[in-house]
């Protein structure tokens, strides 16, 4: 019989708050979160905004040891996987341990404390050969982003399969999709996925800077993300972490767990063009959606939600909107499509992970968030982004983009259990 | 029916040996290409020697790559060549969406992030290279080959520290079973800049040895940790209906893979994790312990590793199977020693030949190394292991073709 892919379990640390029930709160509010960078003093910068958390570690399942020793991007993980286990009602005892794996998402994992050290080690830059004996006593463990992994492995006691996936701005869609062909190829029964990142740093601010990807509409950062704008002008950089528990579905059936939506596809693809720059047409993507509607079987008219890339860029969003049409022609204009990045900002390698599940949310909820800081938009983009208001819709399949460096371009299906009776096909 | 993954090119960029042939030459003959560090200057440094690469990169890279790209990912383009010349094939593929690429790193573009940082905090903002967004990225070599080679197809980047080179093979696998044709498969690693090396130092696993011929002595009494070295293996992976379909032979059947945990980091002294990856890799290749002809194994030379390695290799096995870790003669690579020791087995399968450890004296246990000369032997079956610093296990039986 062949196997299936469910989600029971949710937790997302966001800017605006921790939990799931904040988080929702503020999508469906529609209320921005960016504002000018607190995390450094980033006057020098052309763009100087971003979307932070305010994370209360003690209050959040993480640990006095976790606080001291957990780079920021661990303690955001941390909080989500502590929250999407506990929604899951896994018990980790009950489980085989072999069957067990994580596969978490990251784009940048510690670079944020490689540059604080390089800073001190370096004395400022002016040194290449650099002092080891500044650097802070962990620190080879930073280079490498498999921490991410190993981090939510220890604490959720898996013992199969450990991955952490680094595919730039689609990771947290790619590592969800990862873990979902571990659990249909028999790797393992439970997978516990997602993402994280805590990129603002100056270095990930200067990077961007060099090349205008960013806003610079530093005078009115709560309206600074506009994606599908006439007026828009980059993405604000965002952070934060989401973790979603991943079963075989007869296994969640038989633990009496409640299923919250179903992995109906997944697809990634690379646009093999440019490592930064996307073509107009979007033909790649829409490859990579018809891939995704194949697999789950379902008809372009069957979706009911697209929950955007939707980054704020020039590029993206005209390519975005072009790929939808592609894929799903007429229809394009009928299905509610939008942007949540223009309310947390672009957390790159968590963003995948947190608008996955605000798609199962919209499913779960019967509604869908808004797109914020849609004023006027693009002729160019003509369809519906359901702007400023969230709107009550019934979402049996929702869609979710993802696009990002290097020209990789993710996209998966989540339907509502049982919404029809049919079998994934190999995803 | 599950389709057979097969390896249909190799392409090593190592120490010593740049492309199939030369990598073959130099660890057939147990050559040691240690040697004291000239990417940098290591005068200040507790370690000192390292396992360089010769590598002409603006002979190998076409210009518009070589100025965006870190070195690790011209050690990726350039094997990434290497590897579809030896499989006879020449990109893009027919349908560019059926052809993928999946790489690994620990560091990724260390050395350009180093660059980069030392731009920003020494000039200022404005001399940030417009390259810095993804020069350093782990997923740079991923997006650079598929760029270059038009591979449309599935593509993805994992890390799982020094275990990855096998974990993406697995990876690659999986993406033919879905109905990719090609892949490209790898690691690719450049970890030799200051910045990348010198946290390390206080881990005490690098061999501060500064004589290269016994700074690296897996297996040995005198262990005194590893030495760190660069290189990348890619891998060309197709399904065997295909690989008959151009005409490219075979090297290897991809049979098994077992990857698993250990919640100890700095590799887990009971090898218990290590142990569950070889059990879960033979059984999902459909053979028995008795079957495997040669191990590659992890051989860090950092003395408790290597002792949970030959309790596991021990434990499965017996004393019987002969035990080999090239890597000894040429450093350890990060994510790149367990692609290049899958590169190795390949190519000990498809010569009937096993590479050697260099040198070892005085073995640890009474295991049968093959130590010094190549040893002929018939070689139908061969598993290679692989351990990441964080806890991550892998374990990988490849199979000759005709088997």
């Amino acid at each position: 019989m062949m196997r299936r892919v469910v989600i029971t379990g949710m937790g997302v640390t966001a800017p605006g708050g921790v939990g799931v029930s904040a988080f929702w709160e503020l999508l469906t509010a529609g209320r921005p979160m960016t504002r000018l960078i607190t995390r450094f003093d980033a006057t020098p910068f052309r763009s100087r905004m971003a979307a932070e958390c305010d994370l209360h570690p003690a209050v959040h399942g993480t640990t006095t040891r976790d606080t001291r020793w957990l780079d920021r991007y661990l303690q955001f993980a941390t909080a989500a996987a502590t929250e999407a286990l506990r929604d899951s009602g896994l018990n980790a005892v009950e489980e085989d341990e072999w069957r067990v794996g994580v596969v978490m998402g990251t784009a940048l994992g510690s670079a944020a404390l490689l540059e604080q050290n390089y800073v001190v080690m370096s004395d400022s830059g002016a040194k290449w050969e650099l002092d080891h004996q500044y650097g802070s006593p962990h620190l080879h463990l930073a280079w490498t982003p498999s921490m991410l992994g190993a981090e939510i492995a220890r604490l959720c006691g898996a013992r199969g399969p450990v991955h952490t996936v680094s595919s730039g701005c689609t990771a947290g869609i790619d590592a969800v999709g990862y873990a979902a062909q571990l659990i249909l190829d028999g790797d393992a029964d439970v997978v516990v996925a997602g993402g994280a990142e805590a990129p603002i740093s100056p270095v990930t601010v200067g990077s961007f800077d060099a090349i205008r990807v960013t806003s610079s509409r530093n005078d009115d950062p709560e309206h600074s993300c506009r994606p599908f704008d006439r007026d828009r002008d980059g993405f604000v950089l965002g952070e934060g972490a989401a973790v979603l528990v991943l079963e075989e579905r007869r296994h969640a059936i038989r633990r009496g767990a409640t299923v919250l939506c179903e992995v109906a596809g997944y697809a990634t693809l690379s646009s093999a063009h440019h490592m930064t720059g996307l073509t107009t047409d979007g033909r790649v993507l829409a490859v990579a959606i018809t891939q995704v509607l194949n697999q789950a079987r379902l008809g372009p008219t069957e979706i009911d939600y697209i929950s955007a890339n939707g980054t704020g860029t020039r590029q993206n969003d005209r390519h975005e909107t072009n790929a939808v049409k592609l894929a799903l022609g007429q229809y394009a204009y009928s299905v509610p499509m939008s942007s949540i990045k223009s309310m947390i900002g672009h957390a790159l390698g968590a963003s995948g992970a947190i608008e996955l599940v605000a798609s199962a949310l919209a499913i779960e909820r019967g509604a869908v968030p808004p797109t914020a800081n849609l004023m006027a938009a693009d002729p160019e983009c003509d369809l519906d982004y359901v702007p400023d208001t969230a709107r009550e819709h019934r979402v049996n399949v929702a869609l979710s983009l993802g696009s990002g460096f290097g020209g990789f371009q993710s996209v998966m299906a989540l339907r509502r259990p049982d919404s029809r009776g049919v079998e994934t096909s190999r995803l | 029916m599950t389709v057979a993954a097969v390896i249909t090119g190799v392409g090593p960029v190592a120490p010593g040996g740049v492309g199939a042939t030369e990598f073959w030459q130099a660890i057939s003959a147990g050559r040691n290409l240690l040697a004291r560090i000239t990417r940098f200057d290591p005068e200040d440094n507790p370690v000192t020697i390292a396992g360089e690469v010769s590598f002409d990169a603006d002979e190998l890279i076409e210009h518009r790559y070589l100025v965006q790209t870190d070195r690790a990912t011209q050690f990726g383009l350039a094997a990434a060549d290497l590897a579809m010349a030896d499989a006879m094939f020449s990109p893009p593929a027919l349908n560019p969406f059926a052809a993928g690429v999946i790489t690994t790193s620990c560091v990724g573009g260390a050395e350009s992030l180093q660059r980069g940082l030392g731009k920003l905090w020494r000039c200022g903002p404005d001399h940030v290279s417009p390259y810095q967004s993804f020069a350093s990225s782990h997923a740079a070599t991923t997006g650079q080959v598929s760029i270059r080679d038009t591979m449309k197809g599935p593509c993805g980047v994992l890390v799982t520290d020094e275990a990855g080179g096998l974990d993406t093979l697995a990876h690659a696998r999986r993406a033919i079973r879905r109905g990719a044709r090609i892949m490209i498969a790898g690691a690719a690693e450049a970890p030799l800049c200051p910045y990348a090396l010198a946290p390390q130092y206080s881990a005490r696993m690098l061999s501060e040895s500064a004589d290269p011929r016994t700074a690296y002595l897996p297996f040995s009494h005198d262990a005194r940790g590893y030495v760190p070295a660069e290189g990348a293996a890619m891998f060309v992976v197709e399904s065997a209906a295909d690989a008959a379909e151009r005409g490219s032979r075979p090297k290897a059947v991809i049979s098994g893979h077992g990857a698993t945990f250990s919640a100890v980091a700095a590799f887990d002294p009971s090898g218990e994790g290590l142990a569950m990856a070889c059990r879960k890799a033979i059984t999902a290749a459909g053979c028995r312990p008795e079957d495997i002809d040669v191990v590659f194994a992890d051989a860090t030379a950092i003395p408790t590793a290597d002792r949970a390695e030959v309790t596991v290799i021990k434990s499965l096995f017996g004393t019987k199977v002969p035990v080999t870790a090239p890597k000894a003669g040429f450093g350890r690579a990060y994510a790149s020693s367990s692609a290049l020791d899958a590169a190795a087995a390949v190519l000990s399968l498809d010569h009937g030949i096993i590479p050697p450890i260099p040198a070892l004296a005085e073995p640890i246990d009474e295991l049968d190394f093959v130590v010094g000369a190549p040893r002929r032997a018939e070689l139908r079956t061969a598993l290679v292991l692989a351990r990441g610093y964080g806890g991550m296990n892998s374990a990988l039986v490849l199979r000759r073709p005709d088997h």
